[in-house]
């Protein structure tokens, strides 16, 4: 493959090997981006926050975000460059959370300037962390039947109503937030409104799971304030700023290659321990052996996909019809893998907590039981198959939804 | 869709217009109809090979292309899209890799000249019983003064009754099953001894069984080393699933896109029937499978194209998950189409045939899931 740059490339990979080994404090090597935990309550290090901030000012955890708002203002070839870097080195992205994933990609799409210079630079210095006000009670695969109201009291809206499935809103600075300002209409009265959860009128409550205690919150609004400079896009026009959010939410929640919280053991050789294997190296239990790899074949055939769809979008104009498919395919055989793993372990792949289960076990039934969600949220797999149906396929639509 | 070269994508229109001009599924009906015994219609297989298609991987001092695996993947995907019943697996694809991994000089300018010009047809003669199973060789080759002596009996072989040259895979030590002691010969198919039964079979393709019975053939006739015949042949074979599976692609594809237009169109309950969800999902579900198995095939036809190690195991890949989409597509085409599917007069029964054909060629679903996970080692 052409690697656009040549030499410019590799001074750029000398400067940012030197810059990460200067600034990337030792005792973190290795240690698991504490952005992607779940349990966040924990104050960060000190070396945390160093290195954040290090990360931060250079604006290379958003490596391609435009340098005018706090990004990196880097190329694609260069922030592939950074992000190589960083994972020679053992470091992790200390930027991450819903700011960097959905809501700042989106209003570098659609905010004003003086709303991008206002919220864009904290996200980069991983200084705000957003929460996402999207599902309700009543408004959860049909999103546009949201009911929290926004009321224009002229300088700002009053919000009154309640979101449900806020990951981290028990955490979070600020919410961007879709609320309903014209009764009216049901898409098109919907706009997408910003403001800080540290008010009088935000009640969060963590919500426990199935998989015991979560991220994810119940939200209460009683006459919570946002301001009138916070609305972002058109007055009722904020499905379109949200639609187009929730396709960045979805490419992240592909779930390819993650984890099983199996200590970096592959299923196989789980298999192979657990259940044991024949003089040839087979898993002795031939049923399990035989789904394990069509699981294995249909992975590495999403593998692949997601390549395909990579080169596909550099070489062409449009994007890859590839796309649509990869929240559905991949998070079905995850969940099926985290159902292997639990059959793999046998009793042992039952504990809840306690010493007679090592930590691998403990975390297969933990990440099992949470992995039920991937199917749920950020568009269910049978709201995933609609718009594949409509969008891709033409088939007419019944359900009304866009 | 990989990013295609220039050439590629012309390849690739030349292919889809003259398949959508002279090889419609009515042209493969009326071959089925007329009952050739070849199983392809020569005046077809003419122009392809007029087009270069039985040359595409054949190098150049040989008279091909010189274009690549992922290039005749192109051409093959399109043929496939409608049935086009041709020599091109076998003899462009399987036989040609033969000679061109494992010929001599001599070998190769006696046979692949005429296999790229579409003169000659050759043809992979290895399996025995009803599964593909490239190691249970019992077909024997004993040696003699002058060569070899071939004795036993190869079945399911493609094209079997129009090939002129065989490759043949024989045993001339151990025992079925092991994989030392496996070459490769090339007979040709008029030499004293072999005789041929015609198979009639489903999918109405050509394809014979075999019989040698004392068939004798010079030295010169091993391809290869005679010890290293099933190394060769496993390199060989790959070519042809990736190709084969190449050909499945396309037929999947088509019979989706057939079934998905009745499902705009037929209408029952006053609604056309595509309106109903659980239809739409099916047809949803569908859709990823082929692109799934897009990637597969296109990733395993690129890999031999880099000759990269991993070819065994992204082929493997590539026809366990092609097999299983093709299966799945061909099916819902019958049942999504209802008793008009089950007519004849439908093409969609061609599919459903195609499809189990393909998949038991070459190794199928069960065969490639197994040797992915032995590769993989488990």
């Amino acid at each position: 493959m052409a690697d656009f740059g040549g030499t410019d490339l590799e001074t750029f990979r000398k400067e940012v090997r030197e810059w990460v080994e200067g600034n990337f404090p030792k005792a973190l090597k290795g240690v698991p981006n504490p952005m992607a935990r779940e349990e966040r309550g924990n104050a960060p290090s000190a070396d945390m926050e160093t290195w954040r901030k290090a990360v931060g000012a250079k604006g290379w955890g958003t490596p391609s975000w435009p340098k005018e708002y706090g990004g990196g203002g880097l190329s694609a070839a260069e922030a592939r460059v950074v992000t190589g870097e960083f994972n020679r080195a053992g470091a992790y992205n200390p930027i991450g959370g819903m700011g960097v994933m959905m809501f700042g990609p989106t209003l570098l799409e659609y905010g004003t300037d003086a709303q991008k210079l206002e919220h864009i630079p904290a996200i980069c210095r991983g200084e705000i962390a957003w929460c996402q006000g999207f599902s309700e009670p009543g408004a959860g695969s049909d999103l546009a039947a949201l009911s929290t109201k926004a009321v224009d009291k002229g300088d700002h809206f009053e919000i009154d109503g309640s979101k449900i499935w806020t990951s981290g809103a028990q955490w979070a600075d600020w919410c961007f937030c879709l609320v309903r300002t014209d009764t009216a209409k049901k898409h098109e009265g919907i706009s997408f409104v910003l403001f800080t959860m540290r008010q009088p009128g935000v009640e969060v409550r963590p919500i426990p799971l199935i998989a015991g205690s979560s991220p994810f919150c119940e939200t209460f609004f009683t006459g919570a304030r946002a301001e009138k400079k916070d609305l972002v896009g058109p007055l009722n026009g904020g499905w379109t700023i949200a639609k187009r959010l929730l396709q960045h939410e979805r490419s992240g929640l592909t779930g390819a290659g993650g984890g099983l919280g199996s200590g970096g053991k592959s299923l196989e050789q789980l298999a192979k321990d657990y259940v044991g294997h024949d003089d040839k190296g087979r898993i002795a239990d031939h049923d399990l052996r035989s789904r394990l790899v069509a699981n294995a074949i249909n992975m590495r055939a999403f593998q692949q996909t997601a390549v395909r769809a990579m080169l596909e979008a550099k070489g062409n104009a449009s994007p890859s019809s590839a796309t649509s498919i990869m929240k559905n395919a991949g998070t079905q055989l995850i969940q099926e893998r985290h159902e292997m793993a639990l059959e793999i372990m046998g009793h042992q792949g039952l504990g809840w907590e306690g010493d007679a289960f090592d930590a691998d076990e403990l975390a297969a039934v933990r990440g099992w039981l949470f992995g039920k969600a991937f199917t749920i949220f950020g568009g269910s797999q049978e709201v995933q198959s609609n718009i594949v149906s409509k969008r891709i396929l033409g088939l007419p639509d019944l359900t009304q939804s866009k | 869709m990989a990013v295609l070269t220039e050439e590629q994508s012309m390849l690739r229109d030349a292919a889809r217009s003259w398949v959508q001009e002279k090889s419609p599924v009515t042209a493969f009906r009326k071959m089925r109809d007329s009952g050739v015994e070849l199983g392809y219609d020569a005046t077809a297989w003419n122009e392809m090979a007029e087009m270069g298609w039985a040359g595409v991987i054949v190098p150049e001092e040989y008279g091909g292309s010189e274009f690549g695996y992922l290039s005749l993947g192109l051409v093959i995907e399109e043929l496939g899209r409608t049935l086009t019943a041709s020599p091109l697996i076998a003899s462009g694809l399987g036989a040609a890799s033969a000679l061109i991994l494992g010929g001599s000089d001599t070998q190769k300018s006696e046979w692949l000249p005429k296999i790229a010009e579409g003169t000659a047809i050759a043809t992979l003669a290895v399996d025995e019983g009803p599964h593909h199973a490239p190691e249970k060789v019992a077909l024997t080759a004993q040696s003699t003064r002058v060569g070899y002596s071939l004795n036993g009996k190869k079945t399911f072989v493609l094209e079997g009754m129009a090939a002129n040259l065989l490759v043949v895979s024989a045993r001339v030590s151990g025992q079925p099953g092991d994989k030392a002691g496996i070459a490769l010969f090339l007979v040709p198919a008029d030499t004293k001894g072999v005789t041929r039964q015609k198979l009639s079979l489903a999918d109405s393709r050509g394809a014979a069984n075999i019989a040698f019975d004392n068939v004798l053939v010079p030295e010169s006739a091993i391809l290869g080393s005679v010890d290293g015949g099933y190394a060769l042949l496993e390199k060989v074979l790959d070519r042809a699933r990736a190709g084969l599976s190449a050909e499945m692609l396309g037929a999947a594809v088509q019979a989706f896109e057939v079934t998905l237009d009745y499902l705009k169109t037929r209408v029952q309950f006053g609604q056309v029937i595509g309106s109903f969800q659980a239809l739409q999902h099916r047809a949803a579900k569908m859709f990823t499978e082929l692109e799934l198995s897009r990637s597969a095939v296109e990733a395993a036809l690129t890999a031999i194209d880099n000759d990269s190690p991993d070819v065994p195991e992204l082929v493997s890949l590539a026809k366990a998950k092609m097999g299983d989409t093709f299966h799945l597509v061909s099916n819902e085409m019958v049942q999504m189409h209802g008793g008009i599917g089950m007519t004849d007069a439908h093409d969609a029964g061609f599919y459903l045939k195609r499809a189990r054909a393909a998949e038991a060629a070459f190794g199928n679903q069960a065969y490639h899931r197994d040797r992915y996970a032995r590769i993989q080692g488990y």
